[in-house]
C-alpha cells in the first residue's frame, strides 16, 4: 500500500504543481522517488511533528496541498493539538498519511500500534478519515485527496497487500464497494481487514454479502439506509479500538436514521474490533490481530 | 551502612555485547543494528562502574536509573542483561518472535527496562520527572538518561532540558549517542544540530563531549560528572559511528533498516570473534 | 502619524475594549504594542482594504491571548471600524483570541506555540516560490516553553529561511508568574544562537531601534532566520499595571480607565 500510495502520488504531483510531501524522517526506501522527481516539493522535516503540521499548514496557507507522510501514531496523535487547530479550524488542505495503520509493525512494540487513530481524528470537523483496503482503494483515495480542498487522514497497511478490486478504482472519494452480493447478513470490512476477510474460509462458506467500507468519515448515509433494509445482521471489521472507531460510526449512523425514522428498524450489528486492550507482547500483524479476536 | 547498591563492577566486554546483538538481530531477522551498535560502549561502561543496582532485588526503590529514550537501541541493553544472567540464550534466540517479551523497542514490562521507548522524546521527560522525585526525596539516585541525536529534534526534549535546567536536577544525566545519522540519512542534511554541547550550555547544563567509543574516556568522562558539585544538570555528548564494530556498518544509514542475510551474519560474526 | 502615535491610540483603545468588554490580558497586549506600531506603520507592506492582497508581508500572532493590541493596530489602519462596538460581542468574529476571519489577521492563534511552525511553513513557500514578501512571528516568552517553538527554531537555519523574523516579546511574566520563577528561559540569546539563529537583542519600546532592526531584516540588510529578542515591560504605558502579573488577567473599571487614559495623554 505504501508504494501504490507513492507511486499514485508521484503521478498526481505530475500533473499538479501544488502536490508537496513532507515527512517527519520516515518514509526511508519508499519517498525517494518523489524526493528525487520534485526535490522543490519534497522535504523531510525531522523528527518532529508539530512542527511538521505546522509547516505543512504554512504551505497550504500559500496554495498548496501538502501530503504529511510518517508512521502511525507520529503524524496522528502525537501532534493532535496542531491538526485540530492549525489545519481543520483553518480548513487547510493538509492530508496526514500515516503508514503502519493497526498492528502492522507489530513487533515492534506498542508504541507502533495505531489503534486510536480513527477515534481522535474522526470527532475533528472537516476531517476526513480513510483506511483503504487494498492497492486500488489506496490510489484512489490518493487520487481523490490530491484534489480535495481541506484536510484528509489516509491510514495506510504496510506493504505486501494483495488487490481485492480487479481494476483500478474512480477517485470518487467517500464510497462503499459491494464486492459480494448475499443475504440475511453483511460483512462490512474497513482498511486491512478486507484482506482477512477474503481468506478466511467461513467467508466462503456463508451465503454473506461482503462490502468494503475504506471511509470511517464521512459515513454515507443513504448506503446505511440501503443495508438497514436489506440485512438482518451486519458484521463490522476494523483494526482499532471498540470505541470511537468504525464499527461505533455505523452503530451512530444507524441509531441516527433511526430517531429521524428513516429507517424503520435496526439490524444487528456485531463489532468485530480491539476490545480496549494494549497488546504487550511482540508479534506479527497476523499473530497480534488473532490474539485480540479480530476476525470473523 | 553497607548499600546493597553497586554497579555491575565486573568487565562488560563491548565485543561480546556486539556480538549478542548481531545473535538477536539474526535470529529475529530484525532492524536497527547500527542504532545498537553505536551505543555498546556506553551502556557497558554505565553499567560496569556508575548504574547502581541491587543484583538481589531489580526492583530496589534506591536503584539508579538507566532510561533508554532511543527505544530502537534496546538490543544493546539486552546483551547487558544477557551478561547480568536476566536473560538466557532462550531469550536471546526468541527475540522478535510472536509471543516473546522482547520487542523490537524498549517496553518497560522487560524487567531491567525502565520506561518504554519506540516512540521518540518521550523517555527523557519520564527521566527528568523520576529526577525531579529525586530531589524532592532527596535522594541521591542517578538517572541516566539515553538519547540519540536525531531524537533531539523533538520539541519534548527541549521542554525537559528547560525544566532540568530550571530545577537543577544535578542527579540528571543527558547522555546523546551523537552518531550523526537519523532514520533517513545523515542528521546535517535533515536537521542540523550544530553543536549540541553549545546548546546543553546554553540550555543550563554541565557538559562534557568524549568519543563515545573510548572506554577510558567514557570512564573518566562520567567519573567527573557524577563526582561534580556542579548544581547544573550534567549532559554527556558522546561522539559514535553508526554500525560501530562491523566494518560494512560503520557510518552505513542502510543498517538502520537492513536485515542481515547468511552471507552478512556470518561476515560480521567474522569481524566480532573473540 | 508616527509609530509613536500609533502605539500611543493602539494602547487607548486596548484599554477601552478592555473595560468595556471586561477584557483581560491588557499587560501583554502593552507590552507588544510599540512592536505592532512599529511594524504597521514603519515596516510591514500591507493594504487594508485588501487584506488578502498576494504580496503582503505576513505576520503571525502567536500571542493570540494578547488580541486587543492585533486588533487595535489592525482597526487604526483601516482594516475595519467597528471593533469597540463588536468586541467579544456574541456573533461576531471578534473572539478574544485573535481569529483569522478578521480581515489581517493571517492565523487564529490562543494555543501557544503555534504560529512559528506555520511561519515556517509560510517562509518556505514564498522562498520556493520566489516571492518578495516576508514572514513575521510574533512569540510571547512564555510560550517559548513549548517544545514545538523549538522544533521550530531547529528547522528554520536549516531550510536557509532568510525571510522569516521571529519578534518575541519578551516581558518576563507568564501566567503564573515570572518566568526566572516557573520555568527560567535565561540565557535566551544563547540558546537561539545555539540553534543558528541570527539573534539581536532590542528595547522593546525602543521606536527607533525597533524600526532600524526590523527596518534592516526587511530590506534583507539583515538576513533571517532573525530572532529579534524585544526586552520589554509587561503593561507598559500604564504605571498601575506595569510588571504587574495581575495584568494578565484584570479588567480596568471606570477609575482606572480613567487614570490610564490620562498616563497615556500625557505621553502624547
Amino acid at each position: 500500500m505504501r508504494s501504490t500510495f507513492l507511486s499514485t502520488l508521484l503521478d498526481v504531483a505530475k500533473h499538479n504543481d501544488k502536490i508537496f510531501l513532507l515527512c517527519g524522517d520516515l518514509g526511508y526506501s519508499v519517498l525517494e522517488p518523489f524526493a528525487a522527481a520534485f526535490p522543490q516539493r519534497f522535504l523531510n522535516v525531522g523528527i518532529a511533528e508539530q512542527n511538521m503540521i505546522a509547516v505543512a499548514s504554512g504551505l497550504a496557507k500559500e496554495g498548496y496541498n501538502v501530503f504529511v507522510y510518517s508512521l502511525g501514531n507520529f503524524p496522528t496523535l502525537r501532534c493532535l493539538e496542531q491538526i485540530r487547530y492549525d489545519v481543520c479550524y483553518h480548513n487547510l488542505s493538509v492530508k496526514v498519511v500515516a503508514v503502519g495503520g493497526g498492528y502492522s509493525y507489530g513487533p515492534l512494540g506498542t508504541s507502533h500500534h495505531t489503534t486510536e487513530d480513527f477515534g481522535v481524528l474522526r470527532t475533528l470537523p472537516r476531517m476526513r478519515v480513510a483506511a483503504p483496503g487494498d492497492p486500488h482503494e489506496t490510489a484512489a483515495i490518493t487520487r481523490y485527496y490530491g484534489s480535495l480542498a481541506g484536510p484528509g487522514y489516509l491510514r495506510l497497511n504496510k506493504t505486501g497487500e494483495f488487490c481485492v478490486h480487479p481494476q483500478s478504482l474512480e477517485p470518487v472519494g467517500p464510497t462503499t464497494y459491494c464486492l459480494k452480493k448475499g443475504k440475511t447478513t453483511a460483512v462490512l470490512a474497513n482498511g486491512s481487514m478486507l484482506q482477512d476477510v477474503f481468506q478466511d474460509p467461513r467467508f466462503e462458506l456463508n451465503q454473506w454479502a461482503l462490502f468494503s467500507v475504506p471511509f470511517v468519515k464521512p459515513m454515507d448515509l443513504d448506503w446505511l439506509v440501503g443495508l438497514a433494509q436489506e440485512f438482518e445482521e451486519l458484521i463490522s471489521l476494523e483494526e482499532h479500538q471498540l470505541s470511537c472507531g468504525f464499527g461505533s460510526a455505523l452503530a451512530e449512523g444507524l441509531m441516527d436514521l433511526y430517531s429521524q425514522g428513516k429507517i424503520s428498524r435496526v439490524p444487528r450489528l456485531k463489532r468485530v474490533a480491539i476490545p480496549d486492550v494494549f497488546v504487550e507482547h511482540s508479534g506479527s500483524q497476523a499473530y497480534l490481530k488473532a490474539t485480540v479476536g479480530l476476525k470473523l | 551502612m553497607n548499600s546493597p547498591l553497586k554497579p555491575w563492577g565486573k568487565q562488560i566486554d563491548a565485543r561480546s555485547l556486539r556480538r549478542t546483538i548481531l545473535q538477536m538481530a539474526w535470529a529475529g531477522g530484525s532492524v536497527h543494528l547500527g542504532s545498537s551498535f553505536s551505543l555498546v560502549e556506553l551502556v557497558a561502561v554505565l553499567y560496569q562502574h556508575f548504574i547502581r543496582l541491587n543484583w538481589a532485588d531489580r526492583n530496589d526503590d534506591a536503584r539508579d536509573i538507566l532510561a533508554l529514550s532511543k527505544g530502537h537501541g534496546v538490543m544493546a541493553l539486552y546483551a547487558c542483561f544477557r551478561e547480568f544472567g536476566w536473560l538466557n540464550d532462550a531469550d536471546i534466540q526468541g527475540y522478535f518472535s510472536p509471543k516473546n517479551h522482547l520487542k523490537g523497542l524498549s517496553s518497560a514490562h522487560v524487567p531491567g527496562i525502565e520506561v518504554s521507548g519506540g516512540s521518540l522524546g518521550h523517555g527523557i521527560t519520564v527521566s527528568t520527572g523520576m529526577a525531579l522525585a529525586s530531589k524532592l526525596k532527596g535522594s541521591d539516585r542517578r538517572v541516566f538518561a539515553l538519547l540519540g541525536d536525531g531524537e533531539m529534534n523533538e520539541g519534548s526534549v527541549w521542554e525537559s532540558l528547560l525544566f532540568a535546567a530550571h530545577h537543577q536536577l544535578n542527579r540528571l544525566f543527558v547522555i546523546v549517542d551523537s552518531n550523526r545519522f537519523q532514520a533517513m540519512g545523515e542528521s546535517s542534511l535533515i536537521l542540523n544540530m550544530g553543536s549540541l554541547k553549545q546548546k546543553f550550555e546554553a540550555f543550563g547544563f554541565e557538559v562534557i563531549e568524549v568519543d563515545g567509543h573510548n572506554v577510558a574516556d567514557l570512564q573518566n568522562a562520567f567519573e567527573r560528572l557524577v563526582t561534580s558539585t556542579d548544581p547544573r544538570p550534567k549532559a554527556l555528548v558522546a561522539h559514535t559511528i553508526k554500525g560501530k564494530g562491523v566494518s560494512f556498518m560503520e557510518n552505513n544509514n542502510d543498517w538502520h533498516y537492513l536485515r542481515l542475510t547468511e552471507e552478512t551474519y556470518q561476515a560480521a560474526l567474522g569481524e566480532l570473534s573473540p | 502619524m508616527s509609530s509613536e502615535n500609533l502605539a500611543r491610540e493602539v494602547r487607548e483603545l486596548c484599554l477601552r475594549l478592555c473595560h468595556k468588554h471586561r477584557a483581560s490580558h491588557i499587560g501583554g497586549a502593552y507590552s507588544v504594542a510599540d512592536i505592532l506600531a512599529v511594524l504597521y506603520q514603519d515596516i510591514l507592506e500591507f493594504h487594508p482594504e485588501d487584506a488578502g492582497w498576494e504580496g503582503r508581508d505576513r505576520l503571525f500572532y502567536s500571542k493570540g491571548h494578547a488580541c486587543t493590541a492585533l486588533y487595535a493596530v489592525l482597526e487604526k489602519k483601516g482594516f475595519f471600524q467597528n471593533l469597540l462596538e463588536e468586541f467579544s460581542v456574541d456573533g461576531t468574529y471578534f473572539t478574544s483570541h485573535v481569529n483569522h476571519h478578521i480581515p489581517g489577521v493571517e492565523l487564529s492563534t490562543g494555543s501557544l506555540g503555534h504560529a512559528l511552525g506555520v511561519a515556517c511553513g509560510t517562509a518556505l513557500a514564498g522562498k520556493t516560490l520566489g516571492k518578495s514578501w516576508k514572514s513575521f512571528a510574533i512569540l510571547s516568552d512564555g510560550e517559548l516553553d513549548e517544545g514545538s517553538n523549538w522544533e521550530a527554531f531547529l528547522f528554520a537555519p536549516q531550510q536557509k529561511l532568510t525571510n522569516l523574523c521571529a519578534v518575541i516579546d519578551y516581558n518576563k511574566i507568564q501566567s503564573f508568574g515570572r518566568i526566572a520563577e516557573v520555568l527560567d528561559l535565561e540565557p535566551l540569546a544563547d540558546k537561539l544562537r545555539a540553534f543558528r539563529w541570527q539573534c539581536l537583542e532590542v528595547d522593546g519600546h525602543d521606536h527607533q531601534a525597533l524600526r532600524q532592526a526590523l527596518g534592516d531584516f526587511k530590506t534583507g540588510k539583515t538576513p533571517g532566520p532573525l530572532a529579534l529578542v524585544c526586552h520589554t515591560i509587561k503593561g507598559k504605558g500604564v504605571s498601575f499595571m506595569e510588571n504587574q502579573l495581575a495584568w494578565h488577567y484584570k479588567s480596568p473599571n471606570d477609575a482606572q480607565l480613567e487614570q490610564g487614559l490620562k498616563e497615556l495623554a500625557a505621553h502624547a
